[in-house]
């Protein structure tokens, strides 16, 4: 028996059952891993064209047939870049479903294509920040460690220090980053979105953007003390510690000292 | 009885049913035999449950001993989350299992006889009690500390002196410097460049476009002996805004350049990094209290405990083009009381 068990328990062991998880999860991470965008090919005459009548018949209410924006309604887009508007337009929030402090993210209401043919448009309105390539995004040539340097600095005071998100002033907030992709955080550090501010190439290097993706992507491997119970902060865990953990030991207390029937 | 105090009268609806003036003592509730005491099947049954939870303990056990020595925290986040959760559900098993399982067996099978303790009054009895004060009268007689007055000064003034001999080290201890007038000045000084935190790239203003914000430390921060101490003084934000949204004080109007402006980071409230800023209102929320400070306007409180404005640091730029502070902060940064001192 003993000597079983210890052959059971071969030194290989560990190493066979790494293995295993590794492949697992690797293939697990492969199926459900959405393959990334080649990055966008310029964009033909027929494109701009076609974004043209998709920006008229869905943007233009607001932001006007030219673009220009209407004052106190939309803004100008002349010159935002084709990354404002693959941000807006590919996580939903553009077009706006209603008037509010914040436009939410929602299911997109159109196509990859059609987001690249409106970006084509606005884009030949004037120049601005490009899409970046599938290269300028990924997590995996990025440096985590100084990620997160960078991200306490400039990023962690809204968005958490794990970039949950966060709440701003007036109902306003900072979106939970867990789960989106390179490319949009890419995106709204370059072109600073609502209310956050824009972190340009000078600023935040494009090199330094990919750590600070590269350190979000590490944060979707979850916490390793096991479940992170939001990571909103010490508050609403230390309420869970409180409420949960000494109702369990009041119920322990009060069952040790109940009678038995 | 209580029929005179207005509001305490309850009974007033049944006249004839007043409370007994007493109460009899209604001694201890007759004795209640458990299941288990009467049926054997449910005797057995407990036995049974105690059984399994003490072998629940030992299942935990093995786990953990086989957690710790299989599942490994290695280089991933999911290995070292695995390790703990195994090692921790085999703890918690083994050390609940022999908790509960002891709780139970004492409770359902171990003798249920009860057993009554009176009271005793804590007081002892008066001769005691008259014993011992004139042991104490007896005492101080002795000592004669009522007819000698110098003795008594000494003793009181040996008594009351004696905590300073360690009251002094440990208050003189608290901090460790009570230089507070160093607080009032930072690292900036003039000429001193501003440098992006944490990498410390020097920052040129035409890298400040508008709507950015930078987080930004005085150029040879990390030189500094005290760094940490140092940034946890120095460190600015630098916005830009349209330079028709600015509105400046008078006196203040060259502090900024081209719509770049640097403030403190430090919260005029308690202290915390104020540093969430949107830029569509230029409002500036510091996170701990909600103090809000509007950067178009001198970063003027606009809500929340803070009582004045962020310091702002005057700015301009060198001859290659770098911004570089024009002097220290004119006031001094971080909590109100510190304003005390000037």
């Amino acid at each position: 028996m003993k000597a079983l068990t210890a052959r059971r328990h071969h030194r290989f062991a560990p190493v066979v059952l790494l293995t295993l998880a590794l492949a697992l999860t690797g293939a697990v991470y492969a199926a459900f891993t959405p393959t990334q965008a080649t990055a966008a090919a310029a964009p033909t005459e027929t494109d701009i064209e076609m974004g043209q009548a998709l920006f008229r018949a869905n943007c233009a209410t607001c932001h006007g047939t030219g673009a220009a924006g209407r004052e106190g309604v939309a803004p100008s887009l002349v010159g935002v870049g084709a990354a404002a508007v693959d941000f807006q337009v590919s996580t939903g929030r553009m077009p706006m479903m209603a008037n509010g402090v914040q436009a939410p993210a929602k299911p997109p209401v159109f196509t990859e294509e059609q987001v690249q043919q409106l970006a084509g448009y606005v884009a030949s309105l004037g120049a601005g920040p490009a899409i970046p390539s599938a290269d300028a995004v990924d997590a995996a040539k990025g440096d985590a460690g100084n990620g997160m340097a960078l991200f306490r600095t400039n990023c962690a005071m809204c968005h958490g220090a794990v970039g949950q998100g966060g709440s701003l002033s007036g109902g306003k907030y900072a979106p939970n980053l867990l789960g989106v992709d390179g490319t949009t955080v890419y995106e709204a550090m370059i072109t600073g979105p609502q209310s956050m501010p824009v972190f340009n190439d000078a600023t935040v290097t494009p090199e330094e953007k990919r750590d600070i993706i590269a350190y979000l992507a590490a944060q979707e491997q979850g916490s390793p003390g096991g479940a992170a119970l939001g990571s909103i902060g010490p508050v609403v865990e230390g309420l869970w510690a409180w409420v949960i953990g000494i109702g369990l030991l009041i119920v322990a207390a009060v069952w040790i000292g109940a009678k038995s029937s | 009885m209580s029929n005179e105090k207005p509001g305490t009268d309850v009974s007033s609806a049944s006249e004839g049913n007043l409370l007994p003036e007493r109460f009899d003592d209604p001694g201890l509730p007759e004795h209640k035999a458990r299941l288990t005491d009467t049926d054997p099947r449910a005797a057995k049954r407990a036995e049974l449950q105690v059984v399994i939870l003490f072998g629940i303990s030992i299942v935990g056990t093995i786990l953990a001993v086989v957690a710790y020595a299989v599942i490994r925290p290695g280089e991933t986040v999911e290995s070292i989350r695995t390790s703990t959760l195994v090692l921790g559900v085999g703890l918690a098993m083994a050390m609940g299992g022999i908790g509960l399982a002891a709780v139970h067996w004492a409770k359902t099978l171990m003798n249920d006889h009860e057993k009554v303790e009176y009271r005793h009054p804590q007081a002892s009895n008066a001769a005691e009690r008259a014993g011992a004060l004139a042991a104490l009268k007896d005492g101080a007689e002795d000592s004669g500390i009522g007819r000698r007055g110098l003795l008594k000064g000494a003793v009181v003034s040996a008594l009351a002196l004696a905590p300073l001999g360690f009251a002094v080290p440990l208050i003189g201890g608290v901090g460790g410097d009570w230089n507070v007038s160093k607080f009032r000045h930072t690292l900036w000084a003039k000429g001193t460049r501003l440098t992006h935190d944490p990498s410390g790239r020097l920052l040129k203003a035409s890298d400040v476009t508008i709507g950015s914000a930078v987080h930004v430390i005085p150029d040879g921060l990390r030189d500094h002996e005290e760094w940490i101490e140092e940034k946890a003084k120095a460190v600015v934000l630098v916005v830009r805004l349209d330079p028709r949204d600015l509105v400046e004080a008078e006196g203040r109007t060259d502090w900024s350049y081209e719509g770049i402006v640097a403030y403190s980071k430090i919260c005029t409230h308690v202290g915390c990094p104020v540093a969430l800023y949107e830029q569509q209102t230029h409002h500036l929320l510091c996170p701990c209290h909600q103090s809000t400070f509007d950067m178009a306007d001198g970063a003027k409180v606009v809500f929340g405990p803070a009582k004045r404005p962020l310091p702002q640091l005057p700015i301009t730029v060198d001859d290659e083009g770098y911004l570089v502070a024009q002097s220290d902060f004119l006031e001094p940064i971080g909590p109100s009381y510190w304003e005390r001192l000037k």
